[in-house]
């Protein structure tokens, strides 16, 4: 499937409206200067050439050249790549932990206020705009009370954390929260988590409406088991009967809906992270559409690609493994 | 044979089920004492009220279930005004409770061990787990299970076996009463009368009552002080049990002495009591018994009698009756 | 003699849903507002040539004034009135999304209907297109697809399209996979009907419920999706009032305080997106009912 997806993408971006090198440019500009990039960029050699070059090239890892300054697209991506895959990480844990808590509240007063005000807000955040919310964060939190920073990742005059240092081999994963505890550096950490704390809060705000419907459901269903009502007739704490008891089950279904949201957490992150001017793949698209960079867009969007199947691949591994073995 | 005070005191319980279809009245007019160390056995058909009557000791009855009206009084206190953490101090410790499956009732992902201290912390949470540990195999012991049991997880052990677990958790924290819901219907017979056994020595050996819910007349007129019958909601008799065997007043409880099967007689065809019981939730009018009662009249039609005491310590409900018999 | 009681069949399993509305509780009082709201939002939209105070592209005051009585929403940096831009700038939106889901029906309930009754090769054909299409974030296809065509309604609308027709396909088919085993439609088979005559007479007003919940839902998602690529310089050349447009011009002014440039038509965007949503709600609900008690 994923053969299909990266033919697909080929055909968009090659097929659809002629030369991508003619809309690079615009106008009709110098025709040696446009037969130049197409040769460089191996543009004029016919179709089916083009195809199996971009495959091959794939497999080795050649996501092509970039059409400002002919730099590789790979190393683009893959220094922009980190920053996006950091604040999904955490953008997916807001939205399962508000998700979750949510859920729970909400199954515990069938009908009542509580569930149906629960029930409606998770309705409304999924209706507001990615990027709406972003900027009502910005102007709420960032400038009106001062709180949390607006943009970037970092305070201006920072550098980024090293990572983790063992001899003379450097490892970091471009991960700033845990590249900095890898170097010890707490003020770095908490720099990170404070720059971070916006846009994923607004990006997982919108997605957790998923979540509360799917936790409040799956607890209903096993608040009414015998084992919990016993569990209860026995005297044990609300909180322990609702997290230790019921929420057990909820576990396995909320593992795949979280793989099956991660395509729709890739979309928003594009938005997040151009209001918050965040430095990963989503803002890279962007620019480079801005740009006209239509290789750089190709090569992008393959990654976007590649990175949601392998998700949902992780996932659909993770549930056969958790499944059968334990019944948790 | 007096006491001062009962020890459990009920009076015109009124349970229902708010659903969308209508309100199911489980339980209507139900008044009764328990006393200390008595047995009280509540018979009845499926459906009529007597597991939500259990329940409703407890508050414990599920959504969309609802306690409207009565009182009930456990050691002088009403139960009904007590706080969320007065409940749950009850629960466990006071009252038990012993559901009908233990395959249903016991976690299972819980090993067997791990239920008992869990239980022990949470009401007693000064208790090192190694206490509760050895207070766990002397429990399991009690009811005749081997203590290395203790590491096992409940679907490794028998349907008796679980049963006891789960008697040996209602008692675990000596409670004044303990009410068991059909105890011995998962069961099969030959474990039944041994579960029934063990039931009423751990009530000899600590004092506690027991209340016996269960649609087996022939259980409850051995092994229980008082009976109360119910059909439909609404307690039809309330005696002392030999008083029930020797005196049946209502033609519900009468036709189910007929209907147990008696080993000693040469040939029987079973006489059951014709007939289904009525719709909760759309009842006759008058006495919710008649369409099945042998000795209906006009008057059962029409107005639903009410409970009247017939001779010292038994109450009937049905037209036939008048107080004082 | 058969054709026009299927017509008149499909019209009243809508209409007889609309008086069902009330009966359904809850479900049928989400319909319902949420119907009120797209209905007032469109037209408010269409009216306001007429009653907007001010002309929403004139530069008609004083930029980036609060909200005042003269302006009710304030103006934006260029000094128009907010308030006619919000009253006119669902135009776009509404538009777009009205056109993609029209795309979408066109396309996807034929193909959907057609490859399920197939079966065999060709429904596995465009299964697996399909799938890979609906496994690929939807956003990012259509922010591709929408680059590569450029600016304008149109194209936003096809790029939108051909990200949501796998949800129509899906549902679809799954819809005809459990009809077509139906008894019924095997004796219509034994009898002798054609299969395009099944399919339109038997088939397809079954299927016509969940359409109509299908392309709710993608209203809603088309409207998100529509402010979202004209957020990211997509949309539609800054001329024609938007409310898109006004968030994506108006987050330059947000470190000068002036909130209510973005407010409003955010406001709105969320109202449209909610109600087309809170109808979605209502009507799968009241087409399966959720069973809890």
């Amino acid at each position: 499937m994923v053969f299909i997806l990266l033919t697909m993408i080929f055909l968009v971006i090659r097929v659809l409206p002629g030369d991508p090198v003619m809309l690079h440019f615009e106008k009709q500009e110098n025709p040696d200067l446009m037969d130049q990039m197409r040769r460089r960029l191996g543009l004029d050699k016919p179709l089916w050439i083009q195809y199996f070059d971009y495959m091959f090239g794939l497999f080795r890892g050649n996501l092509g050249e970039s059409m400002e300054d002919y730099s590789s697209v790979g190393q683009q991506i893959f220094s922009a790549f980190p920053a996006t895959l950091e604040l999904a990480i955490f953008s997916m844990v807001v939205a399962v932990s508000i998700g979750i808590f949510l859920g729970v509240e909400a199954s515990k007063g069938y009908g009542k206020t509580r569930d149906n005000v629960i029930r409606v807000f998770g309705i409304v955040t999924y209706a507001i705009p990615v990027f709406f919310l972003g900027m009502v964060f910005q102007m709420v939190f960032g400038l009106g009370l001062h709180w949390l920073p607006v943009g970037l990742r970092l305070p201006p005059r920072l550098d980024p954390p090293s990572g983790l240092t063992i001899g003379s081999v450097h490892f970091s994963t471009g991960l700033y929260t845990v590249d900095s505890l890898f170097e010890g550096n707490i003020y770095k950490f908490v720099e990170a988590i404070r720059y971070l704390a916006l846009p994923s809060l607004t990006l997982g705000l919108v997605l957790s409406g998923v979540f509360i419907r799917l936790t409040r459901s799956n607890m209903f269903e096993t608040l009414r088991l015998d084992y919990v009502t016993a569990a209860r007739a026995r005297g044990l704490s609300e909180s322990k009967v609702t997290y230790g008891y019921a929420l057990r089950n909820a576990f396995l279904p909320v593992l795949t809906m979280m793989g099956l949201q991660f395509a729709t957490l890739l979309g928003g992150a594009i938005l997040t992270e151009t209001t918050f001017s965040w430095p990963g793949l989503g803002r890279y698209i962007v620019d480079r559409i801005n740009f006209r960079d239509y290789t750089a867009i190709q090569g992008a969007v393959v990654v976007f690609g590649i990175f949601v199947s392998f998700v949902s691949l992780v996932v659909d591994l993770l549930y056969a493994y958790l499944d059968p073995r334990i019944r948790l | 044979m007096v006491v001062s005070q009962p020890l459990l005191s009920v009076n015109g319980l009124k349970v229902e089920y708010w659903t969308r279809r209508g309100k199911v009245r489980a339980v209507e007019d139900v008044s009764f004492t328990i006393d200390k160390g008595e047995t009280m056995g509540i018979v009845g058909e499926s459906g009529c009220g007597k597991s939500t009557l259990g329940l409703s000791l407890m508050r414990l009855v599920p959504f969309p279930g609802r306690i409207v009206k009565g009182k009930i009084w456990l050691k002088g206190r009403d139960v009904l005004r007590f706080s969320a953490n007065e409940m749950r101090n009850l629960r466990g410790k006071d009252i038990s409770y012993v559901f009908q499956d233990p395959m249903t009732s016991l976690n299972p992902v819980k090993k067997v061990g791990a239920h008992f201290v869990e239980l022990i912390r949470a009401h007693e949470p000064k208790v090192s787990e190694k206490d509760a540990v050895v207070r766990t195999r002397k429990l399991l012991k009690d009811v005749g299970i081997q203590s290395d049991r203790i590491g096992d997880y409940p679907h490794q052990l028998s349907g008796g076996m679980r049963q006891r677990v789960m008697i040996a958790l209602a008692i675990a924290l000596n409670p004044s009463l303990v009410i068991a819901d059909e105890p011995t219907t998962a069961l099969d017979v030959i474990v039944q009368a041994k579960i029934l056994d063990l039931l009423n020595a751990l009530r000899d050996a600590y004092g506690m009552a027991l209340v016996l819910i269960t649609h087996d007349l022939s259980i409850v007129l051995e092994r229980s002080d008082k009976i109360i019958v119910m059909y439909a909601g609404h307690m039809v008799e309330y005696a002392r049990s030999e008083d029930i065997y020797r005196n049946p007043q209502h033609p519900y409880t009468q036709g189910l002495l007929k209907a147990i099967p008696n080993v000693e007689l040469d040939e029987q065809t079973l006489d059951a009591i014709a007939g289904f019981p009525p719709d909760l939730l759309d009842l006759p009018k008058g006495c919710r018994f008649w369409p099945r009662c042998y000795c209906a009249e006009k008057g059962c039609r029409e107005e639903e009698p009410p409970l009247v005491n017939t001779e010292p310590g038994h109450y009937v409900r049905c037209g036939k009756y008048k107080e004082g018999e | 003699m058969d054709k026009p009681k299927f017509r008149k069949g499909m019209l009243s399993s809508i209409i007889p849903g609309l008086s069902l509305l009330s009966q359904r509780g809850l479900a049928g009082w989400l319909v319902v507002l949420g119907f009120i709201m797209v209905v007032s939002i469109v037209t408010m939209t269409a009216i306001s040539p007429w009653v907007a105070p001010y002309d929403p592209s004139a530069l008609i005051g004083k930029p980036l004034m609060s909200p005042n009585s003269q302006f009710l929403f304030g103006t934006n940096d260029l000094g128009q009135d907010v308030f006619s831009r919000v009253l006119s700038g669902g135009g776009i939106m509404l538009e777009v999304s009205i056109l993609s889901v029209i795309i979408c029906l066109l396309i996807g309930v034929p193909l959907g209907l057609f490859s399920s009754y197939a079966g065999g090769l060709v429904d596995r054909f465009f299964c697996l297109i399909m799938d890979s299409i609906y496994a690929f974030p939807g956003l990012v296809l259509a922010i591709a697809i929408a680059a590569m065509l450029g600016r304008g309604v149109t194209n936003m609308a096809l790029s939108i399209a051909v990200v949501y027709v796998p949800s129509y396909f899906r549902v679809i088919r799954s819809q005809v996979l459990s009809i077509k085993e139906m008894p019924y439609v095997e004796a219509a088979n034994a009898a002798g009907a054609k299969g395009r005559t099944i399919l339109s007479r038997y088939i397809f007003p079954n299927v016509v419920p969940s359409i109509v919940v299908v392309a709710t839902v993608n209203f809603a998602d088309a409207i998100l999706t529509a402010a979202g690529l004209t957020f990211i310089g997509l949309g539609v050349s800054p001329g024609i009032p938007d409310w898109g447009w006004d968030l994506t011009n108006g987050r330059r002014l947000l470190s000068s305080g002036t909130w209510w440039v973005i407010a409003y038509p955010g406001l709105m965007i969320i109202l449209l997106a909610l109600g087309f949503t809170l109808m979605g709600e209502g009507l799968s609900e009241m087409a399966n009912p959720r069973l809890r008690e």
